[in-house]
């Protein structure tokens, strides 16, 4: 740390190493400055081991909670919803809409359906989500923290369970410390099976995005699935059980990368959530307030803002890795502060250099420049043109294609007449949801003819025409026989569909022949 | 609270947590306690490696590991997923036991599954001579061309496999032998020459002269009883067709000489006692499918064909 005795000055703000909270705390730093606020430590000897301290956090409403509410809402219905949604795609394929068919190889959404080799729209759009995820941070901070990451959304349902069961805050605080009589053992018994059930329902859904949803219910539970359907219920189960009701913010400290990754893609332009300790201290209640206003700051030292975090933190500490950035102590302190008379906004979204700005009496940078500037920009150009180069594979992308493999050994064959024969595996590949004719012909290798293993040589001829069944790949073993003479050459399979649609592809190959 | 320092350790003011004691550089690290579930989850995986050890195999010993409770091997595994395996292959396996090869075309499915069998069979069985792609090489016959040597429909490539190629530990292998013409004395060099060089004609090449003329002639008494007249040989002895392109020993006018001098005779092994019925069936199937398989006629033309009678 820099020596405190001599602090930098740049434009009126001061420039150390120090928290924010240190640094816009320093009395020459801003108009209304104080004592700076020195949280009281105490010297607690070593622990190897420390017990998790339970979150009772407090019910509170305000337009960050509503929002809340509202991505719960939406992202619970999609998650336990989608799979029953139902979408026609004739009688050749399956009419879920969502459906990653592991089984037979297929990703269906919507009218969208992928083949593996077609992999790469699920990579763009793993990148799309990644890129999604630095924009969003880079902007709004842990927006994906605070709202809508699974862990969030599913703890703050538990906590709402929580809430339903054994009453807010205090009323659990009680219930905790309470010695275990029946009722203590019933209510506990009670909540937790809400747990299970939620648990298990949440395992359930998962596994509907992998099997025709109806169905696999009625096979669930007449104990016809797949053993690895149970496997996967139990599994999600069991963690959504322990991390949704027990662990929790444990999960977002201890466990999980995603705060260390966004701490680095943070940056003094994010928006966080910040306690105005400037404004704020010295903290002290109404009272005392009252007795000497020109001491005190606008924190009132009410606690609410500690009392309604889901993870149990201080916002007044300063950032850190505890806070997901929910914004209910934002909720919390508009709240109080209306109470009390004062301005909104003790605790807000704000970034690091407006929180400098402020501190130095400046008015901070309008919302707009917060996320319009090169970096976000940036993100979503990238994020947009992957998003465009997908849409335009998925318009441009033929649903029927060849892929010609030659035999390598032997790589021909001289027949008793002096004919020379090659022979190829060609795959026809059928993308569509309805069984196709599809003419194949040889294009170049004057005087050759083909025929396949399932049909007699007799017939053979330029050009062939083979059912590719719906929704699948042909494999066709093709024999190309060219008259005594023929020099090894460059030749092309061509597939057209037989419809009004006649989409075609073709393929090079090469046609081996001994050398004379 | 009353708190001993603990002797060598910094406490960091901002975080309200003592360091290990360590510094490097001015940088120290936080000794942060752990979180106590995190104690449990340590417990629990010893106790799941404890009820590891006593279920499976797990302290190495001189000879074997020590065997756990449930009795697992990864050997007893294979050997019950390889029983299911066969048990799963057990339809297709009596099916083709049941059907006679020469209706085995009129069953794709079958036929398609007899060919994928036939093709691990042969890998394992056959690649040591007639290669991977089953393309032969000199003296090994190329199983992909038209051209057989003892017939090329689905029995009679079924009894050659099963009976072998002179291979004298089988009674009813195929078998022929052509007479050393040059080493034996039964002909001059120059007239191995004038039948070699009348040979060539057979197939088209060379010119006809006044030597292929006494070629003729001594083709006609000496090989046409076996290679026929017109030199399309004879699947009866195992005779090459001499008129067409393919030639097992190399197609060259010094080739045909020496092979007129001094014939060499291919053995194949007889597979019948080393195989089973139906594995031989797979791999008549699957050398049938290589492109030159021939459709079975009812009318047998092999008289050895009809002596094999079994099912």
């Amino acid at each position: 740390m820099s020596n405190p005795e001599e602090p930098r000055v740049e434009d009126g703000v001061v420039k150390t190493n120090d928290p924010v909270s240190l640094t816009v705390a320093r009395p020459d730093a801003g108009a209304r400055r104080h004592e700076p606020h020195q949280p009281e430590r105490q010297r607690l000897p070593t622990k190897l081991f420390e017990k998790r301290k339970t979150v009772h956090n407090k019910r509170i409403d305000g337009p960050f909670r509503r929002f809340k509410w509202l991505v719960m809402f939406v992202t619970l219905a999609i998650y336990y919803g989608t799979p029953w949604i139902r979408w026609d795609r004739g009688p050749y394929a399956p009419d879920q809409a969502v459906l990653v068919d592991l089984a037979n190889r297929r990703f269906y959404m919507f009218n969208i359906e992928i083949w593996p080799h077609e992999f790469y729209f699920v990579a763009g759009l793993l990148i799309m989500a990644a890129i999604g995820l630095f924009l969003v941070t880079s902007a709004v901070g842990r927006a994906w923290c605070g709202y809508a990451c699974p862990q969030t959304v599913w703890t703050d349902l538990f906590q709402h369970i929580d809430r339903f069961v054994d009453g807010d805050r205090n009323a659990r605080m009680r219930l905790d410390a309470a010695p275990w009589t029946a009722g203590k053992i019933a209510r506990r018994g009670f909540k937790w099976t809400i747990y299970l059930v939620i648990a298990f329902w949440t395992g359930g859904a998962w596994i509907m995005y992998f099997a025709d949803a109806p169905t696999l219910v009625r096979d669930f539970w007449s104990g016809q699935a797949a053993p690895a359907a149970y496997i996967a219920v139990a599994i999600l189960t069991f963690t959504t059980f322990t991390l949704g009701g027990f662990m929790r913010e444990q999960v977002c400290i201890y466990m999980c990368p995603w705060p260390r990754i966004q701490a680095a893609m943070m940056d003094e332009k994010s928006l966080t959530v910040t306690y105005k300790d400037w404004r704020g201290e010295p903290r002290g209640s109404v009272k005392k307030a009252q007795k000497d206003p020109e001491h005190f700051g606008d924190c009132i030292d009410c606690m609410q803002c500690v009392a309604v975090c889901p993870t149990g933190i201080d916002i007044r500490e300063g950032p850190q890795i505890g806070c997901i950035t929910c914004a209910l102590c934002i909720d919390a302190c508009d709240r109080v502060m209306a109470e009390v008379g004062r301005p909104r906004g003790l605790i807000d979204y704000v970034t690091l250099d407006d929180a400098k700005r402020e501190a130095a009496g400046e008015a901070p940078k309008p919302l707009r420049r917060v996320l319009l500037r090169p970096r976000t920009i940036v993100y979503f150009l990238a994020w947009g043109g992957i998003g465009l180069g997908l849409l335009f594979a998925l318009g441009t992308r033929t649903q029927t294609e060849i892929s010609v493999a030659p035999d390598r050994n032997p790589p021909f064959m001289l027949m008793s007449d002096g004919s020379v024969r090659n022979a190829y595996t060609v795959k026809l590949r059928n993308m569509q949801s309805r069984p196709r004719e599809m003419r194949m012909a040889l294009e170049g290798l004057p005087g050759a003819v083909m025929w396949t293993d399932a049909m007699p040589r007799e017939d053979a001829a330029r050009e062939l025409v083979e059912t590719v069944a719906a929704d699948s790949t042909g494999s066709f073993r093709i024999y190309v026989v060219a008259p005594p003479g023929t020099q090894e050459q460059a030749f092309s399979f061509v597939v057209a569909g037989l419809d009004a649609q006649a989409e075609g592809d073709s393929s090079e190959a090469r046609f081996t022949a001994p050398e004379e | 609270m009353a708190t001993e320092e603990p002797k060598g350790k910094n406490f960091d003011e901002a975080t309200g947590t003592w360091t290990v004691g360590h510094e490097w550089d001015g940088i120290e690290e936080l000794d942060t306690p752990m979180p106590r579930w995190w104690l449990w989850t340590l417990y629990l995986t010893i106790v799941w490696g404890i009820v590891y050890v006593i279920l499976y195999p797990a302290w190495p010993l001189v000879n074997q590991a020590t065997e756990g409770v449930l009795g697992w091997t990864s050997r007893g595994q294979l050997a019950e997923e390889m029983a299911q395996e066969s048990e799963r292959r057990a339809p297709v396996m009596a099916a083709l036991a049941q059907i006679p090869i020469e209706r085995l075309p009129d069953n794709s499915e079958l036929m398609r599954a007899a060919i994928t069998g036939g093709r691990a069979a042969f890998r394992v069985n056959c690649v040591q001579c007639h290669g991977a792609g089953a393309a032969g090489s000199e003296g090994y016959p190329n199983l992909n061309d038209d051209d057989w040597l003892w017939g090329g429909d689905l029995k009679a490539i079924e009894y050659t496999i099963t009976h072998g190629v002179r291979d004298r530990t089988s009674p009813e292998t195929r078998f022929s032998q052509m007479p050393a013409f040059g080493r034996d004395g039964l002909l001059t060099s120059e007239q191995i020459s004038d039948v070699a060089g009348y040979v060539l004609t057979l197939s088209g090449r060379g010119e006809a002269s006044a030597a292929t003329a006494r070629g003729a002639e001594l083709y006609a008494n000496n090989c046409a009883i076996c290679h026929g007249n017109d030199g399309t040989g004879s699947r009866e002895f195992g005779a090459p067709n001499l008129a067409d392109a393919i030639w097992l020993f190399g197609r060259d006018r010094e080739v045909i000489r020496q092979r007129i001098h001094d014939p060499m005779h291919g053995v194949m092994p007889a597979w019948g006692g080393r195989l089973d019925s139906v594995t031989i069936k797979m791999l008549a199937a699957y050398v049938h499918s290589l492109g030159g398989g021939e459709d079975f006629v009812e009318v047998a033309r092999d008289p050895a064909v009809e002596v094999d009678e079994q099912p």
